[in-house]
């Protein structure tokens, strides 16, 4: 059997023997796989982002909102009537069986002072089921607890934003800050999250306890109620009935009878980003797919190329023969050049497609993710587009007649 | 045991409804160490009879032993083995490949019988500078003369040590003194290392280096210098 270098060094020869065509039968290749690597990277990086949206809020989580209301004939806005208490929020954790956990919310901003440095932060009141809800970590602390609630501590937990804006390096557990003028002990520091779908940093907030938001910090709201309830959904497959058994309930609490409208909205924000993450999907999987066909095309400008020097070749061929090459020595060194064109191709796509997926991140503001999963992926289409196409020219040659090879002109 | 021995070898080429019989009947030995030169007109056979004792081309009936071995039942890779091993072929075209050097030819038959790299270099030299070309190793076939050119294509066929060597008019494109000289590297390769030598040729001067000519007419051979000594016009 021959060394498969001598077949490589044979085949590199023709190439190299051939520069300009050579590099234009591989330009196909070279867009075909950059076109993939790029849209692959833009569509991953979509949804990518949306995934760690989806886990960032909390995943199977539902928002229950006040209603839009109508006062006089006056169409409100959502959660411009306090329709939501406590009791609710107590209720809903009670009788909701697909719901495990809830955490109603009263929310404002404050200015936060330490020491010489202030800032202007969103406050939220509320239970200690918040952190499972939202599935959020402590990275230093403890978060609020029910005694906190029950007597109303003055006590706070800190994201990460806040931490950096008022402490800077300096560990923040145990520091008194002031929120409104009143003094807060910092119980815990929270881990980061980034941004949201709206892109707003969530890791700017402070959590408090709900009474103590209540009684001294946000008294607009009328005791009891409160702005929002955080509920968190058993499963994905659940959240349409956790979503129902709120509703029912709710309806029933607040006396609504079957002709008048809600008093109150629910949202299901994970659904809503799973729908939006499945779109990117299938626009990512399209993508790929168009950019699939320049790879094809691509292919076929290889194997259009590896015809005709087939036949240009046949001379040598029939010398080879000659001289003792077997019918698959031929058919592998023409194998092999394919092969070796559209790898070329594909190592050059895939440095054009990183390129192209950074420039489109930093001209268009679009988050990429190239992973080496579809740089694998794009690196062996490549090859086997040169097996593919190449093994018809390959075939073809390795089965010419020695005689009719040597008296080609 | 002759080396070469065809019996009632039958060749036909079909061309459509058509048949050509290019060979009818040959039935042939030759011996080893044997000089032999095969003459006659255009299309009288000679050149498929090469092809076949070449095993380039199978026959359509009758048996060809190689070294006492049926070789026409053989595959394709088995008659390209035997192409490597045990035949040496010289073309009136030279054959060469234009981009590869000298040396690269020469080394050609040695990387289809897998001789590693470096072992094909020194033997690929070794044959050039038998044929006086050592310092042209690395020339290209275009910077070399048709003498030169044919040197190395007879240093490309001695590489692999065959027992037989074909040359299919092998001074047909060469002047009369390269033609010579050629001819001198054959003789000296047949009388030196008793190389088996089948020369196909137009020419009488060339035909006179073999001890032993024969001569094809219509797919026959009409005369035999061994069986017969007369001049057979054609």
């Amino acid at each position: 059997m021959i060394a498969l270098s001598s077949i490589i060094n044979i085949a590199l020869r023709a190439l190299k023997a051939n520069a300009m065509r050579s590099f234009l039968a591989i330009l196909g290749i070279i867009i075909g796989v950059g076109a993939v690597v790029t849209m692959v990277a833009i569509g991953s990086g979509a949804s990518e982002k949306i995934s760690s949206q989806i886990s960032s809020i909390g995943s199977n989580l539902i928002l229950v909102l006040p209603g839009a209301t109508t006062q006089s004939g006056i169409r409100m806005g959502t959660g411009t009537q306090q329709t939501l208490t406590m009791t609710d929020a107590e209720a809903i954790s009670k009788e909701c069986s697909a719901v495990i956990a809830v955490a109603p919310a009263i929310t404002g901003t404050a200015q936060v002072v330490f020491g010489n440095q202030n800032w202007a932060t969103g406050v939220i009141g509320t239970t200690p089921d918040m952190v499972i809800v939202r599935e959020w970590e402590l990275i230093s602390g403890r978060f609020v607890n029910e005694q906190d609630v029950r007597s109303g501590t003055k006590v706070a937990v800190i994201g990460q934003t806040v931490a950096e804006r008022l402490f800077g390096e300096l560990d923040p557990i145990g520091k008194v800050i002031r929120i409104k003028k009143i003094p807060f002990e910092v119980i815990g520091v929270l881990d980061r999250k980034g941004q949201s779908l709206t892109g707003q940093d969530q890791d700017d907030i402070i959590y408090v306890p709900i009474t103590t938001a209540q009684r001294t910090l946000f008294g607009q709201t009328l005791p009891g109620r409160v702005r929002m309830i955080y509920a968190k959904a058993s499963s994905l497959e659940s959240i349409p009935q956790a979503t129902e058994q709120i509703k029912t309930l709710l309806r029933q609490r607040h006396r609504i009878g079957p002709n008048q409208e809600d008093d109150f909205t629910v949202m299901d924000l994970t659904q809503m980003l799973k729908a939006a993450e499945e779109s990117t999907k299938t626009m990512s999987i399209l993508l790929g797919a168009i950019a699939s066909v320049s790879l094809i095309v691509g292919g076929i400008g290889i194997m259009n190329i590896m015809l005709v020097s087939v036949t240009e070749r046949t001379r040598e061929i029939g010398i080879r023969m000659a001289v003792g090459a077997k019918p698959k020595d031929i058919r592998m060194q023409f194998l092999i050049e394919a092969v070796f064109l559209t790898t070329i191709g594909g190592i050059f796509g895939l440095l054009l497609g990183i390129g192209t997926s950074f420039a489109v991140a930093s001209l268009m503001d679009w988050p990429i993710s190239i992973s080496l999963f579809s740089a694998l992926i794009a690196f062996g289409f490549s090859a086997f587009v040169g097996v593919f196409f190449g093994f018809y020219p390959a075939y073809k040659a390795s089965t010419l007649n020695p005689i009719e090879a040597l008296r080609y002109e | 045991m002759s080396i070469i021995r065809l019996e009632q070898v039958v060749k036909i080429y079909k061309f459509g409804e058509f048949e050509l019989k290019v060979l009818d009947d040959i039935t042939v030995s030759i011996e080893k160490g044997e000089f032999v030169c095969i003459m006659g007109p255009s299309g009288s056979g000679k050149s498929t009879f090469m092809n076949i004792i070449g095993c380039l081309d199978t026959p359509t009936s009758g048996k060809y032993f190689l070294d006492g071995v049926d070789v026409s039942t053989f595959n394709l890779d088995e008659l390209a083995e035997i192409r490597n091993k045990k035949i040496g072929f010289v073309f009136q075209q030279f054959n060469l490949l234009p981009r590869a050097t000298a040396l690269e030819n020469v080394e050609l038959p040695l990387i289809y019988s897998g001789v590693p790299s470096k072992q094909r270099k020194d033997m690929a030299l070794e044959v050039l500078s038998k044929v006086g070309l050592t310092e042209r190793a690395n020339h290209y076939p275009r910077q070399l003369s048709g003498g030169q050119q044919q040197r190395v294509a007879i240093a490309r066929a001695l590489v692999n040590n065959p027992p037989i060597m074909l040359a299919d008019e092998p001074t047909g494109n060469l002047d009369s003194k390269s033609s010579m000289e050629i001819m001198e590297i054959f003789k000296k390769l047949n009388e030196e290392r008793g190389l088996t030598t089948i020369i196909v040729t137009h020419e009488p001067d060339i035909a006179a280096f073999g001890k032993r000519q024969i001569r094809f007419l219509d797919g026959k051979i009409v005369c035999d210098s061994t069986v017969c000594t007369v001049e057979v016009n054609p």
